[in-house]
């Protein structure tokens, strides 16, 4: 009997090191995959130690389950690069639900015979978890485009949504010094579920990074309530290390659009966007054709391709493929300026152009590109808009002022693929499209670059 | 009982900067995959979910554990499947590795 629960402590604080090595082994691309193998071999090592427990009499409803867990989540690992980021908070939805459902039921087990401790470490799981439960099911409808991706705010609302939550935390510490209250507890599940909808109700598309990351790193704290509740150290763990990256990547996030956490969970830009977009005016901008464009191209040196969320809209990460392919032939030095924030979370940009094949050590960052664009030829924008803003650095007006841009303008030509001059999501006029440096390129991301490689191609038959 | 919960707050102060330290370093390359392992990680609440339906103690514990566990072994499967295929995708021009 000691032997075997020894065993099983065993596999626990191996797959626990196995954990923390696949974090570590992620720092690269090259070692990367070392990480997901050493993962799965921890959580194959965990999971059969578990079921080895004398704790447990009937297997039936656990085979049931995993196979069920297997036939969904299959699937849900099969679905395309672009559909990545709706896939990630389905998923940080299903791992709070989790986490939620084994909180209910430990405290309807445990009844009035717990301590003060684990009893607020227990309504800290269920809260955190069925708000991040709710709010992911609606971070993902929004990216899926099931719900609308507009944020929608009215006045107060910020009041409502903490007063929500005040409840929720209220009712929490009435159970923690009365526990025989046990009445109370569906709303301590139930009121967070309706924060979590409140919550990302103001949330519009161009903040999912930020929010993704948030959920994330709930979804990490929750799991590890669970770990305390249940005196679970290799939950413990793998709830700290998940809750700690999603706190980095939200404080990435957050810094890239020079906003705080606060600001971006109570969507203050809903209120900015009218007076960024009234001080619009009418003003020249110079446009190009397909033939122009690529003429252009190949009589440079150095071309920056900046992609942006429209980008993953158009799905035109194959015709960019195919134009870096006909420019690098050319002798052409092509990279690739990725801002953290471009697209719908953190990374999406790098998955989407690795899919189409494009090496990963022309995909740069933020810092490592900036100081490249002076000595850069042509600057060409794909489906970007807010983060090549030149307002940001020289327009202490402008709502994005401070944010860290794509420094595109000090390119020698800048060309901007785009399908009309409305402004960006955040509903502000960009200055770059009416530097005299700078040529429009109006149409569908996808066809316009096909359109460019066409030319570059028959222009080299010549 | 006090002495098994400081050690688990020790345990969570330790991993958290663990945690830190590790995930700083991770390039921002592969934050998109980076956030689905982590996911796939988070999912060992399975095993908590697992021990719950096993002990059979309530119709409630059972019915919801096993939700539990189907939602948590979704991710783990899912989470495992979509890194290892992004992974796949990050190629280097340099000179390829033997």
């Amino acid at each position: 009997m000691q032997a075997s629960q020894n065993i099983i402590e065993i596999t626990y604080l191996v797959a626990t090191a196995l954990f923390i090595l696949s974090l570590k082994w992620m720092s690269s691309p090259s070692t990367a995959r070392h990480g997901v193998w050493a993962g799965e071999l921890g959580m194959v090592l965990a999971i059969a130690g578990t079921l080895l427990n004398h704790g447990i009499v009937d297997y039936k409803w656990i085979a049931i389950a995993l196979v069920l867990g297997t036939i969904i989540g299959v699937p849900l690992g099969m679905v395309q690069m672009t559909a990545v980021p709706q896939r990630t908070a389905l998923s940080h939805a299903f791992g709070a639900l989790c986490v939620t459902l084994v909180g209910t039921s430990e405290f309807y087990l445990r009844g009035t015979d717990v301590s003060r401790f684990t009893m607020s470490v227990l309504c800290m799981e269920v809260i955190l978890g069925s708000l991040t439960f709710t709010g992911s099911l609606m971070a993902a409808g929004k990216l899926q485009e099931v719900l609308p991706q507009r944020p929608i705010t009215y006045k107060g609302q910020n009041v409502v949504n903490l007063g929500v939550l005040a409840i929720a935390v209220g009712l929490a510490a009435y159970v923690v010094i009365h526990p025989g209250h046990t009445h109370v507890f569906p709303f301590i599940v139930g009121i967070p579920l309706l924060f979590g909808v409140l919550m990302i109700i103001p949330i519009g598309g161009a903040d999912m990074p930020t929010v993704i990351s948030l959920l994330n790193s709930y979804a990490g704290l929750s799991a590890a309530a669970m770990g305390f509740v249940l005196d679970s150290k290799l939950l413990i763990v793998a709830g700290a290390l998940d809750g700690a990256s999603g706190f980095i990547l939200s404080l990435n996030m957050s810094k890239a659009m020079n906003r705080s956490f606060s600001n971006v969970l109570f969507g203050a830009f809903g209120q900015e966007q009218a007076a960024g977009a009234a001080a619009q005016e009418t003003r020249n901008v110079r446009s190009a054709s397909a033939e122009e464009a690529a003429a252009i191209l190949s009589a440079a040196n150095k071309v920056v391709i900046v992609p942006g969320y429209g980008l993953a809209v158009a799905q035109a990460q194959h015709k960019v493929r195919e134009l870096y392919d006909a420019l690098t032939k050319r002798g052409v030095d092509v990279k690739f300026g990725i801002h953290p924030v471009a697209g719908r979370m953190p990374g999406h940009m790098n998955v989407l152009l690795a899919e189409a094949d494009i090496p990963y050590d022309k995909l740069l960052d933020l810092d490592e590109i900036n100081g490249d664009f002076p000595q850069t030829d042509v600057a060409l924008v794909i489906g970007a808009n807010d983060v090549t803003n030149p307002a940001a650095r020289t327009d202490p007006g402008s709502p994005i002022y401070g944010m860290p841009i794509l420094d595109v303008d000090k390119a020698r030509t800048v060309m901007v693929i785009k399908r009309g001059m409305s402004p960006g999501f955040a509903g502000i006029d960009n200055p770059l499209y009416y530097l005299d440096q700078t040529l429009m390129l109006f149409g569908d991301a996808k066809s316009f670059v096909g359109d460019i490689v066409r030319e570059l191609g028959s222009a080299g038959h010549n | 009982m006090k002495l098994d919960l400081m050690t688990d707050l020790y345990v969570f102060m330790l991993a958290a900067f663990i945690g830190f330290e590790v995930i700083r370093r991770v390039s921002p390359l592969l934050h998109t995959p980076l956030m689905s392992l982590t996911n796939a990680l988070d999912a060992i609440a399975v095993v908590g979910a697992i021990l719950l339906v096993g002990a059979h103690k309530s119709t409630l514990s059972t019915v919801l554990g096993t939700i539990a566990i189907v939602a948590a072994t979704s991710n783990v499967v899912g989470g495992f499947l979509i890194t290892d295929r992004m992974l796949k995708m990050f190629k280097s021009s340099r000179a390829k590795k033997p």
